[in-house]
């Protein structure tokens, strides 16, 4: 149709490659032709078509920054799941998947925004997230970060390395991770669930005025929200996306 | 993101697990919006609250879009795609007072 | 017109089908039960639910949830159809038959609207709830109806698309004119015969 934009009608990507970045999650990475670009926070609609022409849709975070060239999601397989496991274990590269987007622009970061940024993930909603903190990095931004990220396990902290080398060369981001079903051997950090105190005590006071983006399982979106609210942070610096249920109990 | 419609024995999650929010119907709601739909304020009808779209709790699955007030839970705004995902839409606001357009 | 897209390897969670003949036009049968909610599952306790008959009747009718346990329960199976496109055949449900509810019940009315907790509401002439059509079920598969699918009852009216299966049914308004219902507010078919493919309003 004439006149619509390119990122709302669907498209076809190519599938180039995919990462495997924890047991049950890889990024996939996409050709996406005619790509303007996106912020960080956007995701993209995917649908999945069968011979018989049932049809599916799903939404997954774009965890690129937005400098990068190709478009990449990042997907948690879920045991259960019709698509998740189609997009992780049957694609190959030169396949090609429809796409529409990128979409939202409430749950969006852009540098010249500023900070101190507050950033809450539970598992696969580190996705947006990532693409914030990368893009921070792309360009040099100077606006502190705090990521406080809720996992399972050690080995399913998704993007642990790439966090742990940013951190140790940037001193303005700071990440905490909990693990709050089975932690290694020595593990010194914090072992439950996100809770006040422990914003209390690793967060941007209230006083700073972060922008706060919260990611991941519905419940822990909307339990972190609550904490946020009563802890005395401004509700309209809150910003919150809902990813459902997971595949765990984070 | 949109892991809700994923799970199929549904014995073990609780319903409230499942709900996304207004940044998960973004997708469809930009093709009728033509300005950025998720950071647009819409005060209820119901019981006056503001919020930004992409704050409203988003039921409906397949059927349709239905985003409720996460104060009250009233329906502010529903949307439902006739004839299949290449339909006309069929659009009610009764319960949206006001949706206001916030620049990006 | 370049050929329409086709996902390589995908088959979703359809079952393949030996039962093709049983499946409306459309449709496709799945493994599992999908949960489709238009509001938050509400948690009405027990010592508060009742179900009524209210409208147009010579005078409502009312029954606790203690009452509802003591009437005549059935048990039937039946194949249901999403609008949605997925069906499931031979679910089994337990519940009260609607003619059990109406019996002895004068009314003018030829519709009904039925409310639940939340705010859904459907609509379905009288006569489809009748005649050993439809129940309020509060039994799937043998066990007490789960919360996401409507329990502790719900309409059951399996001839039609599951949306007129109101979740968390409460009662019937007995209406001499027909008013549409949530979904059927919205465009979807006032009727919905999936026989028929009546999905839409217009279909």
């Amino acid at each position: 149709m004439a006149g619509i934009p390119a990122r709302l009608e669907w498209r076809r990507a190519s599938v180039l490659r995919h990462i495997d970045e924890t047991p049950r999650v890889k990024s996939l990475v996409l050709d996406v032709p005619g790509w303007a670009g996106h912020r960080a926070g956007q995701h993209l609609d995917v649908r999945i078509t069968a011979e018989d022409g049932y049809q599916t849709e799903r939404s997954y975070s774009i965890s690129s920054a937005p400098a990068e060239p190709q478009v990449t999601l990042t997907i948690e397989r879920l045991g259960d799941g019709e698509v998740s496991p189609y997009l992780t274990d049957v694609l190959h590269p030169g396949d090609e998947l429809e796409v529409r987007g990128p979409i939202g622009g409430w749950f969006t970061w852009r540098p010249e925004e500023g900070g101190p940024l507050l950033l809450v993930a539970g598992g696969s909603g580190i996705a947006p997230l990532m693409a914030m903190i990368r893009q921070r990095a792309a360009v040099r931004s100077p606006a502190p970060v705090c990521l406080l990220y809720s996992s399972r396990t050690y080995n399913e902290i998704i993007f642990r390395e790439e966090l742990d080398r940013s951190v140790a060369a940037d001193e303005d981001l700071m990440v905490t991770y909990t693990l709050t079903h089975s932690q290694p051997p020595g593990w010194q950090g914090y072992i439950r669930r996100i809770d006040r105190a422990m914003l209390e005590a690793v967060a941007w006071a209230p006083e700073e005025h972060p922008m706060i983006f919260v990611c991941g399982p519905t419940p822990l979106v909307e339990s972190v929200a609550t904490l946020c609210v009563g802890l005395g942070y401004s509700p309209e610096r809150i910003k919150t996306e809902r990813f459902g249920p997971t595949g765990g109990d984070i | 993101m949109s892991d809700a419609n994923e799970l199929t024995d549904m014995s073990d999650v609780s319903d409230e697990s499942l709900r996304l929010d207004g940044n998960a119907a973004a997708g469809m709601l930009e093709g009728i919006f033509t300005f950025e739909v998720t950071s647009a304020h819409c005060t209820c009808a119901g019981c006056g609250r503001t919020a930004p779209l992409g704050a409203l709790l988003l039921y409906g699955g397949e059927m349709g879009i239905v985003l409720r007030c996460p104060a009250c839970g009233r329906a502010e705004l529903r949307v439902a795609r006739l004839g299949g995902p290449e339909g006309q839409y069929c659009i009610d606001m009764q319960g949206m007072k006001t949706l206001r357009a916030i620049p990006a | 017109m370049s050929t329409p897209f086709v996902s390589r390897g995908f088959r979703g969670r359809r079952q393949r089908s030996d039962a093709a003949q049983r499946l409306p036009p459309g449709q496709y049968l799945v493994n599992g039960f999908p949960v489709l909610s238009a509001g938050p599952t509400p948690h009405t306790a027990l010592e508060h639910w009742d179900f009524t008959i209210i409208g147009e009747i010579d005078e409502p009718r009312r029954w606790t949830w203690d009452d509802f346990q003591q009437l005549p329960r059935e048990t039937v199976t039946k194949d249901i159809h999403c609008v949605t496109k997925w069906s499931k055949l031979d679910t089994m449900w337990t519940g009260v038959s609607l003619d059990t509810l109406l019996q002895g019940v004068t009314s003018s009315a030829h519709y009904i609207l039925a409310f639940c907790d939340g705010d859904y509401t459907t609509n379905l002439p009288l006569a489809d709830v009748t005649g050993g059509k439809a129940w309020i079920a509060y039994e799937y598969g043998g066990a007490p109806l789960a919360p996401e699918h409507g329990g502790p009852a719900r309409l059951l009216v399996p001839h039609l698309y599951f949306w007129k299966s109101a979740k968390w049914v409460r009662g019937i308004q007995l209406l001499a004119e027909d008013e549409p219902g949530f979904w059927e507010s919205l465009g979807y078919n006032n009727y919905g015969d999936p026989w028929k493919e009546e999905r839409y309003a217009g279909d």
